[in-house]
């Protein structure tokens, strides 16, 4: 009989803590009409970037959609019109589709750009009727004419060390690809001319 | 009966089922927001203010389901089941006094809300209550499906062993009363000590007894959404679902009718407060306001305590609650025979618990010296 008044008093502790939730406040965020804040890295759906100039930073290395690890990536590379060029480079993209339905949201395809043309971007509502209409085109995925942003390459926390010998491209304007470098793949605002500078390395560093 | 009262009690009868339903309807969406509130959440907020449109949104969807029938299933049983559990429900409520006087709804002398003012009202409501079994039963067995057959029968176990507990709780108040009619039982706390002060183990008793009677949580066991997937009423959907739910939350308010009425005196306002002390001092609404908070207190168990396990369903019921009652009555009797005061009841009752407690601690210490 002890036992069960230990019991019962027990119950009680309960019965209290539910109480006291019942007086606070509630977690819950009303979605559509109230958005929790979502960090700057996030990654939700991808944009494809632009230069200042209105050129595709894309220029159809495959890079992309040979590392995606859900084969989500479908890309028709075209060579560029000299005249009337669409990216920097020699080739650029004239299909380019990512299947929403497919990606894992890795992000290991901005990873992979060397010109850091696609990036995962914060826009998480991601949701629609019809497999086709998860389906992106290069007209949906493309920053608008006009427009030029980096996406969230340009937010870094931490802030990588100022001395890091594999710089941050888009922040040096700089690449450091070990075996091919930015130059090569046709990224634009550095000077083809001018050799990319070497990377510096810090003694002890056996990377 | 002359036929104009017949008609009158017809009326009434509709009247008090259909403010039933209107309650079921309003305690759903109670319960879902206070269960939500609980947990931190909101609840259903979305039809109308504060999501008071929701039951109704809610009934209408299940009116328009479909109703399956399973091929297995005994059509004339399985139909009438879930009608058995409703009409029950709604029966026993009838011979509940909402209120003493005439105050607010005055019919002649008698109140609007309680139908049936007959002499044995607690036997009445205590053998209607018990046939609720049949509806859960009957509905699990015709269904066909092993599941539903299995929550069925854990009911019939449930409830007949806690029926003998809710009984031997109801009878401790029942002696000091000297009367089986509800109205007299909340006549005789006018004025005087509320029977839960003078019977406080039996009415502990009778609110855990209350709520296995009922199938609420913690007692749920014959609905047990993760091993029976919804035991007795899975195979039901649409509006005869909703009937097994519309009698489940019926019958909290009529056994929280009686708490009310047995042991914190009915519709009175305050202890030791005579019915006619003043216009207010007895009404359908102070009624009306402690039922609210007995919902509360259903609604607060539910979103605490997680489910029995049947074992311990059993031992709580037959090793915990019986003995316990049948102590109660005898000391109860002992006091009506030598005419105790209020207060001689609570002081025996307290210290014979008293005495189990620390006799229970003192021989587990023993126990544990050996
Ligand atoms: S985020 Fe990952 S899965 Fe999605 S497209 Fe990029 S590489 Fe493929
Ligand atoms: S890796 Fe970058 S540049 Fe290469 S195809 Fe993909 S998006 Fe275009």
């Amino acid at each position: 009989m002890d036992r069960v008044i230990d019991d019962l008093i027990a119950l009680g502790k309960g019965l209290s803590i539910t109480f006291k939730n019942y007086l606070e406040k509630p977690v819950t965020k009303q979605y559509p009409e109230e958005k929790r804040d979502i960090p700057k890295r996030a990654r939700g759906r991808h944009v494809l970037h632009r230069y200042n100039d209105g050129l595709e930073r894309c220029v159809g290395c495959l890079l992309c959609q040979g590392t995606c690890p859900a084969g989500a990536i479908y890309i028709e590379a075209e060579e560029n019109d000299k005249e009337n060029p669409v990216s920097k480079g020699e080739r650029h993209a004239k299909v380019f589709d990512v299947d929403l339905l497919r990606c894992i949201y890795c992000g290991h395809c901005e990873m992979a750009c060397p010109t850091n043309a696609i990036t995962l971007e914060n826009n998480t509502a991601l949701a629609g009727f019809t497999r086709e209409s998860l389906l992106m085109h290069k007209e949906d995925l493309l920053e608008p004419e006009g427009s030029s942003t980096l996406g969230t390459t340009e937010y870094w926390d931490p802030k990588p060390p100022e001395d890091l010998s594999h710089r941050v491209p888009a922040q040096t304007g700089e690449f450091d690809g070990s075996s091919t470098s930015a130059a090569a793949v046709g990224r634009g605002d550095l000077d083809l001319n001018k050799a990319p500078k070497k990377p510096t390395r810090k003694e002890g560093d056996n990377a | 009966m002359e036929p104009i009262l017949a008609l009158e009690l017809i009326v009434r009868a509709v009247i008090v089922s259909a403010l039933l339903q209107l309650a079921f309807a309003m305690m759903t969406r109670w319960e879902r927001r206070a269960m939500a509130q609980m947990q931190w959440r909101i609840g259903p907020n979305r039809a109308g203010p504060a999501g008071i449109f929701q039951p109704f949104a809610d009934g209408l969807k299940l009116l328009f389901k479909e109703q399956l029938m399973p091929d297995g299933a005994r059509p004339f049983l399985y139909l009438v089941a879930p009608c058995i559990s409703l009409v029950v429900a709604l029966t026993s409520f009838s011979v509940i006094p909402t209120q003493l006087g005439n105050w607010p709804f005055p019919v002649e002398g008698r109140s609007l809300f309680q139908i049936a003012d007959i002499d044995v009202g607690v036997l009445f409501l205590l053998g209607i209550t018990s046939l609720s079994v049949y509806g859960i039963v009957l509905g699990g067995w015709a269904s066909g499906n092993k599941y539903s057959l299995i929550g069925s029968i854990r009911a019939s176990a449930q409830m007949v062993s806690y029926e003998l507990a809710l009984g031997t709780a109801l009878l401790s108040p029942l002696l000091m009363v000297g009367s089986l009619s509800f109205r007299e039982i909340a006549q005789f706390q006018s004025g005087g000590a509320w029977l839960v002060l003078s019977q406080p183990l039996a009415a502990i008793i009778f609110m855990i007894s209350a709520l296995a009677e009922t199938n609420r949580a913690p007692f749920d066991l014959p609905e047990a959404e993760q091993e029976l997937g919804a035991g007795f009423h899975t195979e039901y959907s649409g509006m005869r679902f909703s009937l097994f739910f519309m009698a489940e939350y019926i019958a909290m308010i009529t056994v929280s009718s009686v708490l009310v009425t047995v042991f914190f005196g009915g519709p009175i306002l305050l202890p030791f407060m005579s019915a006619d002390a003043f216009l207010f001092s007895e009404s359908f609404f102070w009624y009306a306001f402690k039922i609210l908070i007995c919902m509360f207190c259903f609604i607060w168990i539910r979103a605490t305590f997680p489910r029995f396990r049947y074992d311990q369903l059993m031992n709580i019921g037959w090793r915990v609650l019986l003995p316990l009652g049948l102590m109660n009555l005898a000391i109860t009797a002992v006091g009506v025979v030598f005419q105790m005061p209020w207060w001689g009841y609570t002081i025996a009752i307290c210290g014979a618990v008293a005495l189990l407690y620390v006799g229970g601690k003192l021989s587990r210490r023993q126990e544990s010296n050996h």
